[in-house]
């Protein structure tokens, strides 16, 4: 089912590089029907809405403190190495010392937290096609 | 006819072939450029390390742990670890808010014009000296895999370069990710093959072969010497060792995230999601590739050796001379022909990059003012641009010359992309504040701070260099940052202000993306 006349371009500013909400090329306005005119919605309403506010809080409340997380303990390897080579010079498991074994720590840190984010990314997902089915409701309201 | 040169040639018939099916399959802009935005999920995560895996990392890194041990395996760490930054912060934004190119992105709130000029500035330096040092590298290893055949380093230069600009031109963005994906393909099996034989080697015990790793045993100056290849130290010396490693590492993590030809990769799927699927498998790929090379490295050094290796054509070597010790000439054949397929995989992508952006960001954005121009204009501009990239960069390659020292140029390229494109992006995509004269002067600050450090370091001033490091990424990174927030706070753009939620969005939910063709 493909509804028309959703149109959230913003009735300031230059035109968008990008297609229209449910649009497969960019309309210039002369070329828009009329529905389509009344159906320009503000993006600014659209951003302060509690739905997508909660969005935008919830992915920050992840990317946030992963990248710090992840910066940390990359930047953590050639700290150590560079400046405690001592302790990172101790073996571990026969031969293997704690330098080689953190090293590989760091591959499987990538992925762990590529596989939570990858969790947490589908809860982002849920919460947008909610706020989209919103926005669609209250256009068949408006009607 | 040797095997190698066999090997070579059928990778060459195949992908012309696929070129050829490219071209039938597609017409206009959205295909050239994008593929029609209709790769999948795992095919792009393939042709994203396809484009991303050089030949630097194939040989390059296996040839440093073979030489210079665990160091080369903490080096190869940060290759990886950059992909959270592309995933976390780049690739999903970045698809739902643009059309082709970076600068999409950069110029949607911003006063296009300027933004995007000093944007396809950036876009054409990054990839011209990545390119310029690939080049370099395929035309001398080309010449040492195919020793016996006697071609010279100048015509392997034109060959590769004739090569690339044949998919870019006739194939397009089609064509090159199924080199990408088939040359991913090829790489991964030669370096789990690779990594079976070195472990069979010693009996599938991994304590022998660590116990082989803790007692290498080489020539110094004509002395015998034993080293543990498993203790740090032997490339990153003091005193600036570990700040230079420090500073590389800054410009992988961030400037893998600002890589022009591996963020158009991201418009090649149908939506965000996908994009996202998309980066996972490539890091599921490029972390494997890269542990492996513990098998690789390792097993050079310990069943080659660097004295044999140091003989037969120096640390780039390691690896195929490995394979030849493990499997013979067929195999060391097979591993040559990777190596080709690895070099001109990431030169196809590097040469769709740069013309993309030229065509779209410069020709029709900047000179034409984004109106619309007639149709196919566009795409015949990226063909030309990638004809004349193509042409510029063998002849520069040909003048350097095959022992031209060009690593620097791989350097630069990453430190260009951290300090002037990643601060750019990230400051669009969440500072409301952010501006024009802030992304002008973010970019400009980042180029020219990462071209002037490379130029007083000690990889162009050998004797008494002004700056020590060799990655210029933990100065130019902070001044590229500082540049875009003083240049934005400099002046007020309401307009830029004012767009700042459409582009937040649109970023955070997909609205108004641009969709697959042909569904």
């Amino acid at each position: 089912m493909k509804s028309t006349g959703m149109d959230l371009t913003p009735s300031t500013g230059a035109a968008p590089d990008v297609a229209s909400f449910e649009q497969d090329a960019v309309t210039p306005p002369h070329a828009r029907t009329g529905e389509e005119h009344g159906a320009v919605v503000d993006w600014e309403r659209v951003a302060a809405m509690d739905e997508f506010r909660a969005l935008v809080k919830a992915k920050l409340r992840f990317i946030v403190p992963a990248t710090i997380f992840f910066v940390v303990y990359y930047f953590a390897l050639p700290v150590l190495v560079g400046y405690a080579p001592g302790l990172m010079e101790r073996k571990v498991i026969g031969v293997v010392n704690l330098a080689y074994l953190f090293a590989l720590s760091q591959f499987f840190m990538a992925w762990g937290l590529a596989a939570l984010y990858l969790r947490a990314a589908g809860r982002f997902d849920t919460m947008a096609a909610r706020l989209i089915a919103t926005l669609r409701g209250q256009r068949q309201e408006e009607r | 006819m040797s095997p190698a040169l066999l090997m070579f040639l059928v990778f060459i018939a195949v992908t012309l072939w696929i070129t050829y099916w490219a071209a039938r399959r597609s017409s206009g802009a959205s295909a050239f450029f994008a593929a029609n935005r209709q790769i999948s999920g795992w095919q792009n995560g393939v042709a994203v390390a396809g484009d991303y895996m050089s030949a630097a990392s194939f040989l390059g890194i296996a040839g440093i742990i073979a030489f210079q041990g665990y160091d080369g395996f903490m080096y190869s760490v940060g290759w990886l670890v950059a992909y959270l930054t592309v995933l976390l912060i780049v690739a999903e934004p970045l698809r739902n808010a643009g059309k082709y190119t970076m600068a999409d992105v950069l110029a949607y709130r911003l006063s296009p014009r300027p933004v995007r000029a000093m944007a396809a500035l950036s876009t054409l330096t990054v990839s011209t000296f990545y390119m310029i040092a690939q080049m370099v590298g395929a035309g001398a290893l080309v010449a040492l895999l195919l020793k016996e055949t006697g071609i010279s380093y100048e015509a392997a230069v034109i060959g590769v370069g004739i090569l690339m600009i044949t998919y870019v031109v006739f194939g397009g963005m089609l064509a090159t990710t199924w080199v990408q994906i088939i040359k991913a393909i090829l790489l991964m099996t030669g370096t789990v093959l690779l990594s079976v034989l070195v472990l069979a080697h010693f009996d599938f015990s991994l304590g022998k072969f660590f116990h082989a790793i803790a007692h290498v045993t080489y020539h110094e100056n004509g002395v015998p010497v034993t080293k543990d290849f498993l203790q740090p130290g032997l490339r990153f010396t003091p005193p600036y060792g570990a700040l230079d490693l420090i500073s590389l590492g800054l410009a992988l993590i961030f400037g893998t995230a600002g890589l022009p030809h591996i963020l158009i990769r991201f418009y090649t799927v149908p939506d965000a999601k996908t994009a996202r699927i998309s980066v996972v498998w490539a890091m599921a790929l490029i972390g494997s590739f890269y542990i492996m090379t513990t098998f690789l490295g390792f097993g050079a050094a310990t069943i080659v050796g660097r004295d044999v290796i140091a003989v037969n054509g120096g640390t780039n070597m390691s690896a195929p001379l490995l394979a030849q010790a493990l499997g013979g000439d067929i195999f060391f054949a097979f591993v040559a022909a990777i190596a080709f397929a690895t070099i001109l995989a990431v030169v196809a992508g590097l040469t769709i990059s740069a013309s993309t952006s030229f065509a779209h960001d410069f020709y029709t954005n900047v000179i034409h003012h984004g109106r619309a121009r007639r149709a196919g204009e566009e795409v015949w501009v990226a063909r030309v641009t990638a004809f004349v990239v193509g042409a510029v960069s063998i002849l520069i390659a040909i003048l350097l010359g095959p022992t031209a020292n060009v690593a620097f140029l791989v350097a630069l390229a990453f430190a260009v992309a951290a300090s002037a494109n990643l601060p750019v992006i990230v400051l669009s995509l969440f500072w409301r504040r952010f501006n024009t004269s802030g992304a002008v002067a973010g970019l400009g600050t980042g180029l020219v701070a990462s071209i002037a450090l490379i130029l007083v370091s000690p990889s162009i001033m050998t004797d008494d260099p002004l700056f020590p490091l060799e990655n210029p990424g933990i100065v130019s990174i902070p001044l590229g940052f500082l540049g875009a927030v003083l240049g934005a706070l400099l002046r007020q753009e309401p307009t830029a202000e004012a767009r700042f939620a459409e582009l937040l969005v649109r970023a955070n939910t997909g609205l108004g993306a641009e969709r697959a063709v042909g569904h």
